[in-house]
């Protein structure tokens, strides 16, 4: 139970056998999930979208937190790589909370699954079902609390790659609410390792988490000096609840200084792309004219999220397959 | 009269200077003499204890013992037995039990599953609201006609400020003393762990230094105010021990503790999700345990066990939802002496921060000296313990060791003369 999530998630050769986290995955690693995927998007444009590298496994998408977006798109993901499928949409009891996950993962065990895809309103929830579960089932993290959400980060990956050749080198800007976005911080380790030059975060005081720079970006409070040089502006949704917890005034003053119009997006580089993981809300952080404009991915994205889910799936399953195959590695890696 | 001679051990008081080998002579529960030998009598029994260390016995600020009310995680004999392990002989238990320990019948209870176990003493610490809700007072005064030896609200908060001071206004009008712990309940709200780089980074919930230092700030003004007799515990951070040093400077009498965890421990423990640190007051910078380390040293703070058993289930959880604590009484000693060894902590500082200083909170007469009460431990500092699961006393399964061997061994204790340990 002492060990760092980015070690729990790879084999004793440093494969992937689990996705918890981007922190501490090696550039290697990182590049390979994207290659991965690319050659998967050839086959997403295909008649028959199906590849059989998960044939007979038990894929079940275990969501403890709402989301229809992320869950259809890992459905998609393990129904094109021939899985079958099991969703379950489980409400978080009040009560007894770490019982009943306890409970439910030992049910689901009886069940012989062959992976796992978690999302749970608990930060470090997806490395604890990691740790608890019996070997050779991979765990897939489809987002944890405020901790990670590294599929949406590599599909963010993807698309600069795609729509910018690569990430080294890019300048890259993450607006609104870091405090509770878990994609912002899987984005900072994974920008970092693929060689961004620059990760910026922009927001308030209050959406900055303490000590943020630490992770590995710089932080602005203005868009007009964060924006500027910057290749790449992802915007992060706001969630209406924000308002209650005292932490912004009203959803027009964080528009007015937040909010991505066009006359702020010109201080960014002329080339820059717009992101956002979704789903927007359109004239509070972004509006319309430049979400649907030339210069947003938006929807590309939701495309490339496919094939980015297939890629961390079939290579989880091949490295619990070595695994499997090989126990002594397993040792060693647990030692 | 016949006598308990012990024999070539090194006996450590700090409050008296003592530090020598010495045969000390035990007689009708007191210390009879000490360096020679009582002029008449006989000696019963000769104990020789070369290379061990007797100290007077640890007596514990503050320990979540387990009943009434949670039995699955313990039992005041496991857990008394335990802390005698780690050469504790007084345990202040906290009052939140179920049900609250806010009536002199629990109170009761308490003393009477002590006494019958026989291990260390257990001296309790009443609630000072009803409920420890905060909003109306307890039965003050019942309480500590019961065997309280302070009042307390544990970590629940006081609904406001008037409660506060209306509590310390009616303890102070009969002399008892309080034990707070500064927290403000809407800073610290939502949070597990301390506010900076780790909790940014594993995206947990923080509660800043700010929810310790507002509340301390508050109670200091208050206290000063009403006249009351206060013992802060489970300070945390290095503000903390500033405004402490700085009220103390100016006149207030203010004792305070820190829990042992937060001297070895920092945030950085909670890097691998580890449930385990999951612990109240949450484990903090190092630039804060190395404050609370000096403050120790300087005899600022005495150290308390913030022992806290839970069963497997209880910590079986993502980190925010397991249940804070740590089981600490059978780790207490190595990890206190494994400080010493790195020279962080002078031996002498850690026996006043667990013995003299806490005598002191308490006003008992504690210590190595003729006429006082015999309540010691005699501890082989060379000798090691395991800490697997099955040698541990505590029914805890949240120990901080797990497997490990360790140096510090006690070998008996002893309460009011009679060997528990």
């Amino acid at each position: 139970m002492n060990t760092d999530p980015s070690q729990v998630q790879l084999t004793a050769d440093g494969r992937l056998k689990h996705f918890l986290t981007t922190e501490g995955l090696s550039l290697d690693l990182l590049t390979e999930i994207l290659d991965t995927a690319d050659s998967f998007i050839s086959t997403q444009e295909r008649a028959v979208k199906k590849v059989p590298l998960l044939r007979g496994k038990t894929v079940v998408n275990l969501f403890f937190e709402n989301s229809t977006r992320t869950r259809s798109t890992f459905e998609l993901a393990a129904k094109r790589l021939s899985a079958d499928i099991l969703n379950l949409d489980i409400a978080r009891s009040a009560t007894s909370k770490g019982e009943t996950l306890m409970d439910t993962l030992w049910n689901l065990e009886a069940m012989y699954s062959d992976m796992f895809v978690v999302r749970h309103a608990d930060s470090g929830a997806a490395h604890f079902i990691a740790e608890q579960v019996t070997p050779n089932v991979a765990i897939i993290n489809a987002g944890d609390g405020r901790h990670a959400h590294p599929t949406q980060a590599m599909l963010d990956m993807l698309t600069i790659r795609r729509h910018k050749g690569s990430i080294e080198g890019k300048v890259v800007a993450i607006v609104g609410d870091i405090l509770h976005s878990r994609v912002a911080r899987s984005q900072i380790y994974a920008l970092n390792t693929l060689g961004a030059a620059e990760v910026r975060v922009i927001g308030p005081g209050t959406l900055l988490p303490k000590d943020i720079e630490a992770l590995g970006c710089k932080a602005f409070y203005r868009m007009e000096d964060g924006l500027r040089d910057c290749d790449v502006v992802i915007m992060l949704r706001l969630q209406k609840e924000r308002m209650q917890k005292a932490l912004l005034p009203s959803e027009g003053e964080f528009f007015r200084l937040y909010g991505l119009t066009e006359e702020k997006l010109a201080i960014a580089r002329p080339d820059a792309i717009v992101m956002h993981p979704g789903p927007i809300n359109r004239g509070v952080e972004i509006e319309s004219a430049v979400a649907d404009g030339m210069q947003s991915v938006i929807l590309n994205q939701v495309s490339y999220g496919i094939a980015v889910r297939m890629a961390v799936m079939a290579m989880a399953m091949s490295g619990q397959q070595q695994e499997k195959n090989d126990p002594a590695g397993q040792e060693e890696a647990s030692a | 009269m016949r006598y308990l001679h012990i024999e070539n051990a090194r006996l450590i008081d700090p409050a008296r200077q003592l530090d020598s080998v010495s045969d000390i002579y035990i007689a009708e529960g007191r210390i009879a003499a000490i360096g020679h030998k009582p002029s008449c009598g006989e000696i019963e029994q000769s104990l020789n204890a070369a290379g061990q260390w007797l100290v007077p016995g640890f007596i514990d600020l503050g320990a979540h013992l387990p009943e009434p009310g949670f039995t699955q995680k313990g039992s005041i004999a496991s857990e008394t037995r335990a802390a005698c392990a780690s050469g504790f002989t007084h345990i202040c238990s906290l009052p939140d039990t179920k049900p609250v320990a806010d009536s002199s019948a629990v109170i009761q209870q308490i003393q009477e599953k002590a006494a019958k176990a026989g291990y260390a003493s257990v001296l309790p610490l009443g609630a000072a609201t009803q409920g420890l809700a905060g909003e109306q007072l307890a039965n003050m005064v019942g309480l500590h006609d019961a065997g309280c030896v302070a009042l307390t609200n544990a970590r629940q908060p006081f609904k406001d400020n008037y409660v506060l001071r209306r509590v310390m206004e009616y303890a102070a009008t009969y002399g008892i003393p309080l034990f707070l712990q500064a927290e403000d309940v809407s800073l610290a709200e939502g949070g597990c762990m301390h506010e900076g780089p780790v909790a940014t980074r594993m995206g947990l919930s923080g509660i800043p230094g700010t929810a310790e230092t507002t509340a301390l700030a508050q109670i200091l003004l208050l206290a000063e105010q009403t006249g009351v007799r206060i013992h802060i515990s489970q300070v945390s951070t290095a503000r903390s021990v500033a405004m402490l040093r700085q009220a103390r400077h100016e006149g207030l009498a203010v004792t305070a503790d820190t829990p042992l965890a937060n001297l070895v421990y920092t945030d950085a423990a909670v890097a691998g999700f580890n449930s385990l640190y999951n612990v109240q007051p949450p484990l903090r910078s190092e630039a804060d345990r190395e404050a609370l380390l000096n403050a120790v040293n300087t005899g600022e703070l005495a150290i308390s066990s913030n022992h806290r058993p839970h069963e497997i289930a209880a910590k079986k959880a993502p980190f925010a939802d397991a249940e804070a604590g740590m089981s600490l009484f059978d780790a207490f000693l190595p990890l206190a002496l494994q400080l010493v060894g790195k020279g962080e902590l002078q031996l002498s500082a850690l026996i006043a921060a667990v013995s003299n200083q806490p005598a002191g909170v308490l006003g008992l007469d504690h210590g190595l000296k003729e006429g006082a009460w015999f309540s010691a431990a005699l501890i082989d500092p060379a000798a090691e313990r395991s800490f697997s699961a099955q040698d541990l006393y505590s029914k805890g399964k949240n120990s901080p060791l797990n497997g490990d061997t360790l140096k510090g061994s006690v070998s008996a204790v002893f309460v009011d003369g009679r060997q528990v340990f």
